[in-house]
Parts: structure tokens; C-alpha cells; sequence
């Protein structure tokens, strides 16, 4: 995003991204169609949005904090610690909103923890939140042992697994709906987003153009604390469980998505609109693939190899491009030099 | 089982120093943890228990060497894990299906296709240009998957592996278990081989600084590649150990390890920003995390802590990594060259 290099080749091949995505998209579901009749049903599609509403919300404040050059992989262990926390305040009998307002606050704290080491002590992001993922899941232990709680009140439960009347759009999939719209708003249309590109871009440049980088991570690692709480609590209706190993391993789709959205790893670069087509294609192949009797072991090593393709292809392609266009600079070289000769 | 620091025979100043110190400092914490469980539980040392010590930390011991180097070239590998349960359920079918075959073979099997996953990991990283993070993050999953589907329900028992084989992890030699005797041969060779060798030494320039790794003409991406295969080898082997451990293996072996792993890495002194630490270091990493969980255990704290004392020790590792750096940064200006 820097005003360095205003070429349109750039500006191509982020809209060939998006573009890729949209057409793997539409090849999915007219695949999906075509295997399965029971595809395009509203009762699946109310189950295949259902089934990626966690994950989708634990992404969109991911796909900023890659965008900075960070990264949060603990959001799955702040899931299951929420997800832990409303099951025990419930079986103490808290009043549920007050139950769900201390979860929340309890993943602010958490993001604030991590924040507060990246930011404050210069730690790398990638090694606090190894250690937060075993910290914050090792609290969800603490809270709830190995029980389950599930007698959860029925208006609730009923958020997480009802519709919107008419429709077959799932309760849950409407919040991820709002929060999608304020993240595509603030990192395309507000300051604060041109901010995060500059930060990915070169933080020594965002540094010296005022942007106030530690205020900017620290909100953003609180905001994936708040929202990884909330797909806690989305979790924990949906399935009416609270369990402490709820959601384990949900990190590895939140960063497949957020990386095949086409956010580059070393950051700087990507778009909300990215992230959410990848989330829907992940989303449907998980579903097509449940749908054919697909093992759920075979879905891991599909998702595994999903973030590992959604990177090494861009490398692929801009390794190819590179030796393209040395050979073709090698060409003229040896064109000018034949000219030469031939004077 | 102390270790005695290394001396600095070459002159490499406050690195050694500093690494000394931090193994001096983890011997005392063990020996601190210790004392004080027993004066609290006395039944904490007795040569039943020690045994179970030395068991419990010889397999974390040995996935601490292979990720040590990673860890010392700023990579991570995640992946170990998988390629434990894999190659641990590799070697119980082996068994199974061919009665008689010899233990060596099983062994030298279960390393080559511990070596083979490591050089997946290898290839991507190394050539794909693919973050170390990732890439063993996609592995982890892949991996654990292809051995899901593979073992589909199955198990392999206790019955079904020779007793000379399960000796590796029951029979003693001079009151040390074969097991952790394997460990301890290995440890010696990583040791000598990081410190005197030129391929060692690269483990470290690459961590320490990789652009002057790459102006010193070293072939970064072959010492990336070496890396990952001898973590993958070493994981290959450490499958093959788990059998001999427990005997009984499913698709869920080993699940987890890996976060055990890299805390006692990195308590042990090796510095997640790559370049400082040893693997005699590392190793006491993994043996004050194995008496801290003994510490647990006899204390009767509910097993539940154990994660989130594994998540703070990790953190407080990295914290004081960074802290000793930015001291040692103040202190010194250009005076001593990184490694």
C-alpha cells in the first residue's frame, strides 16, 4: 500500500486475488451442487454458515493484527477459556448478560496480557502467543477441570442454533455480518486502517509519520481478546457446552483463512473482502466435504494444506515472474551486445 | 545427572557468560525444587521416582536437541509432535506384522520416516520460502490427520511388541535407564557437534544475524533444509522410543508435545530470537519441567495447573531473554562481534 510503486500491475494483481478467490468460490459451490443434492438446500446453508461462525469472527481481528506483521495464535485457547468462564459463572447461578459481560471483559484482559508483552517489552508476537495459547488454554483447565456444563437456558441456546425467521441465515452468522462491516470499514475507509498498512509496510516509516504504533497494536491484540471471547460464548450456545478443550485447534482455520484472504505474511498488504471470501470457501469445502462422508481427519489435513498452498502459490508465482523477468533483461543484454558487435 | 557448565576456552566473552549462567541458574532451580519438595514430601526422592524422572524427561530431552537447532536459526518446528505419533505408530505395526523383525531395523525405519516428514518441512521452508511457523503449523495438522486416517480406531499393545524392545524403556544399565542413556549419547554428539563444528556454528550465525549469514557465504537454505531433517530424524527416533516407553500407542500419541518441547527449549537459554543457547542448556530446560510437574504432582495440585504453568514458564522465559539482551545491549557497544 505505499504511494511508492502507483503501478497498475500492483493494483492487477490484488484484484486477480479477490477475483480467484470469487471463482474457486462459485467452482466450490456448483461443485458442492453438483456432488450433493442435498447442497443447496436453506438447511444446509443455515449449517454451513453456522459451522464457520467462530472461526469467521476469530479471523477478522486477525487478518489486522497480520496486516501489522504480528500474528495471535492463542485466539482458539481464549475461546475455550470463555468458553470455560460462562459455563462455571452459570453454574453458580450468575444472572447470564452479566455472566457474558465478565467473559468479555475477561478476553479483553487476556488480549491486553498479550498485548502488553508485544507491545511494552519488544517480545516477538509469534513466541507470547505460544505461550499464551498454553497459558490461557491451561486457565480454561483451571476454571472448569475436565466437567462439562451444558444445562444452558433454552432462549440462549436457542440464539446459537436458531435463524432469522424466513431465512436460512443463522442468528450467530449475523453478528459476524456487523463485525465484518466495522473491520472492512476501518481498515479501508478510516485513518486508523491506513495506519495499520503503514505499520506492515515499514514501521520505522509509520513510526517517524506520527502513527502511534504500541496504542494501534494494543488495541488491535484487545479487540482479538473481546472477539475470540464472544466466539466463545457463540460456541458455547451453539453446541449448549462449555468445555474447557472447546474449540482447540480452531487457530489453524482462523490463520488458513486470514493467509488464502491474501493478507502476505510479512504484512502490509491484504483486504477484509479477501479474508471473507476465503471463509466462505473454507467454509464450503468443509461442508461439501462433511456432506461426502469425509472423515473430519481428512478436513484437518485439507485445512493444513489449504494454509500452506494459500502461501507457497503467491511465492510461486513471484519466484516465476522474477526469473521471467531476468531472462527477458538477459535477452536484451545480449541484444545489445550483438549490436554492438555488429558496429 | 548435573551437568558441569562447559568452560569458555575460547574467548566469547559475555555469550558464555551468559549461557553459562543460565545453566549454573538452572541446575540451582532444580536443585532448589527439589529440596523443597522433598522437605515438603519426603517420599520425593527415592530411586523408584528418580527412574520415573529420568523416563518422563529422556523423550522431551530428546525432541529438545532437534529443536534447539531450529530454535538457534530463529526457525520453530511444531510439527514434532505428528511425527512422533506417526512414526510411534509406525514402529508398533512393524511389529505386529512382521514377528521377529529386529529392533535395529524397526529403530532405523521409524528415523528414516521421521527424516522424511522433516524433509517436507525442509523443501517448503527451505525453497517454498514459506514461514517455519507456518509451514510446521500446516504439518502439525497434515500429519496428525494422515495418522488418524491411517490408524482408524486401531491401537497397538503392549502384547504385540517384543519385551527386548520394551527393555529400552524398563531395564536399567548403572542405575540409569537405557532410555535416557540414548539421550545422554545424543546430547554429547549435538553438544560437540554445535560447538566444533563448522555446520554448528552456522546453526548459530543464521539465528544470529541472517543477512551477515548470508554475506559470510553461508548456504542458508541448505542449513535451514539440514535443520528440519535432523528435527524430523529426531522425531523419527523419539516415536520409536515412545513404543519402547509405553507400549501401547494410538493415533493420539504424543498430542501436544510440542508446546512441552519448545518451553523447555527455551527456558533452557536458547533465545527464540535465535543465535544464543546450548543444548546442554536446553536440556536442563526439559528437566526443571519434568521436576516441576513431579514438584506438581507429589504436592497433589490438580494436573489441570499444568498447562497454564508450562504457558508462564514460556513467558517468562522469553522475558527474560529479551531483558538480558537489552541489558547486554546498554552495556556493550560494537565491542564483541555476534558469534
Amino acid at each position: 500500500m505505499s504511494e511508492s510503486q502507483p503501478s497498475t500491475r500492483r493494483l492487477a494483481s490484488r484484484v486477480s486475488w479477490e477475483t480467484i478467490l470469487a471463482l474457486l468460490l462459485l467452482i466450490a459451490v456448483a461443485g458442492g451442487a453438483l456432488l450433493n443434492k442435498d447442497f443447496l438446500t436453506a438447511d444446509n446453508w443455515a449449517n454451513l454458515l453456522a459451522n464457520f461462525v467462530e472461526i469467521a469472527l476469530m479471523a477478522l481481528p486477525l487478518c489486522l493484527i497480520v496486516i501489522t506483521g504480528e500474528i495471535d495464535l492463542s485466539v482458539a485457547s481464549m475461546l475455550g477459556l470463555s468458553s470455560s468462564l460462562l459455563g462455571l459463572l452459570w453454574e453458580y447461578k450468575l444472572a447470564m448478560p452479566l455472566g457474558i459481560v465478565i467473559c468479555l471483559v475477561a478476553g479483553a484482559l487476556c488480549g491486553a496480557l498479550n498485548g502488553f508483552l508485544i507491545v511494552r517489552f519488544r517480545l516477538p508476537s509469534l513466541a507470547v502467543t505460544i505461550g499464551t495459547l498454553a497459558l490461557f488454554r491451561g486457565f480454561a483447565y483451571i476454571t472448569l477441570g475436565d466437567k462439562a456444563v451444558a444445562d444452558f437456558p433454552p432462549e440462549y441456546a436457542e440464539f446459537g442454533i436458531g435463524v432469522i425467521p424466513y431465512t436460512f441465515i443463522p442468528m450467530p452468522f449475523v453478528l459476524f455480518v456487523v463485525l465484518a462491516l466495522i473491520f472492512w470499514v476501518l481498515l479501508h475507509h478510516t485513518t486508523v486502517g491506513r495506519s495499520l498498512y503503514a505499520i506492515g509496510g515499514n514501521q520505522t516509516a509509520a513510526r517517524f509519520s506520527g502513527v502511534n504504533i504500541s496504542r494501534l497494536k494494543m488495541l488491535l491484540f484487545v479487540a482479538s481478546g473481546v472477539i475470540s471471547a464472544l466466539a466463545g460464548i457463540v460456541f458455547t450456545f451453539r453446541f449448549s457446552s462449555s468445555r474447557a478443550d472447546n474449540g482447540t485447534g480452531f487457530e489453524l482455520s482462523a490463520i488458513a483463512a486470514v493467509f488464502l484472504g491474501g493478507i502476505l505474511v510479512q504484512g502490509g498488504k491484504g483486504t477484509v473482502t479477501g479474508v471473507v471470501l476465503a471463509l466462505l470457501l473454507i467454509g464450503i469445502i468443509n461442508n461439501v466435504l462433511t456432506l461426502a462422508d469425509v472423515a473430519s481427519e481428512i478436513l484437518r489435513i485439507v485445512t493444513g494444506s489449504l494454509l500452506i498452498i494459500s502461501i507457497l502459490l503467491p511465492n510461486l508465482i513471484a519466484s516465476t515472474r522474477e526469473r521471467l523477468r531476468l531472462i527477458q533483461r538477459q535477452r536484451e543484454i545480449a541484444k545489445l551486445g550483438a549490436a554492438s558487435v555488429a558496429k | 545427572m548435573t551437568m558441569e557448565p562447559k568452560s569458555s576456552l575460547d574467548g566469547q566473552g559475555w555469550l558464555n557468560a551468559l549461557v553459562r549462567s543460565r545453566e549454573v541458574s538452572l541446575v540451582l532451580l532444580i536443585a532448589v525444587l527439589t529440596a523443597l519438595t522433598t522437605v515438603l514430601n519426603p517420599r520425593f526422592v527415592n530411586p523408584q521416582s528418580l527412574k520415573d524422572l529420568m523416563l518422563n524427561v529422556s523423550i522431551i530431552a530428546l525432541l529438545v536437541l532437534g529443536q534447539t537447532v531450529i530454535i538457534l536459526m530463529r526457525q520453530i518446528d511444531l510439527s514434532i509432535s505428528s511425527i512422533v505419533g506417526i512414526t510411534a505408530f509406525l514402529s508398533g505395526t512393524l511389529f505386529v506384522n512382521n514377528p521377529g523383525i529386529p529392533s535395529v531395523v524397526v529403530v532405523l525405519i521409524a528415523v528414516l520416516a521421521g527424516l522424511l516428514l522433516g524433509a517436507v518441512n525442509a523443501v517448503l521452508i527451505a525453497w517454498g520460502k514459506i514461514p517455519a511457523l507456518i509451514t510446521t503449523l500446516g504439518t502439525l495438522y497434515i500429519f496428525r490427520g494422515a495418522n488418524y486416517a491411517w490408524v482408524h480406531g486401531r491401537q497397538v499393545n503392549a502384547v504385540n511388541v517384543p519385551g527386548s524392545f520394551l527393555a529400552i524403556g524398563t531395564s536399567t544399565l548403572a542405575g540409569i535407564p537405557i532410555l535416557t542413556w540414548i539421550v545422554l549419547i545424543l546430547l554429547v554428539v549435538f553438544s560437540i557437534g554445535l560447538r566444533q563444528y563448522r555446520a554448528g556454528r552456522e546453526f548459530y550465525a543464521i539465528g544470529s544475524n541472517p543477512t551477515a549469514a548470508v554475506l559470510a557465504g553461508i548456504n542458508v537454505s541448505r542449513r535451514l533444509a539440514t535443520g528440519f531433517v535432523i528435527s524430523g530424524a529426531i522425531a523419527g527416533l523419539a516415536g520409536a522410543l515412545w513404543l519402547a516407553r509405553f507400549g501401547t500407542v494410538d493415533a493420539t500419541a504424543a498430542e501436544g508435545i510440542e508446546l512441552t518441547v519448545i518451553t523447555s527449549t527455551v527456558v533452557g537459554g536458547v533465545a527464540i530470537t535465535g543465535g544464543v543457547g546450548t543444548v546442554v542448556g536446553a536440556f536442563l530446560g526439559a528437566l526443571l519441567l519434568s521436576v516441576f510437574s513431579s514438584t506438581l504432582v507429589f504436592l497433589r495440585v490438580p494436573s489441570f495447573w499444568q498447562q497454564a504453568f508450562q504457558g508462564a514458564m514460556l513467558l517468562l522465559a522469553i522475558a527474560v531473554d529479551a531483558y538480558l539482551a537489552h541489558r547486554h545491549a546498554l552495556h556493550s557497544r560494537v565491542r564483541w562481534s555476534r558469534v
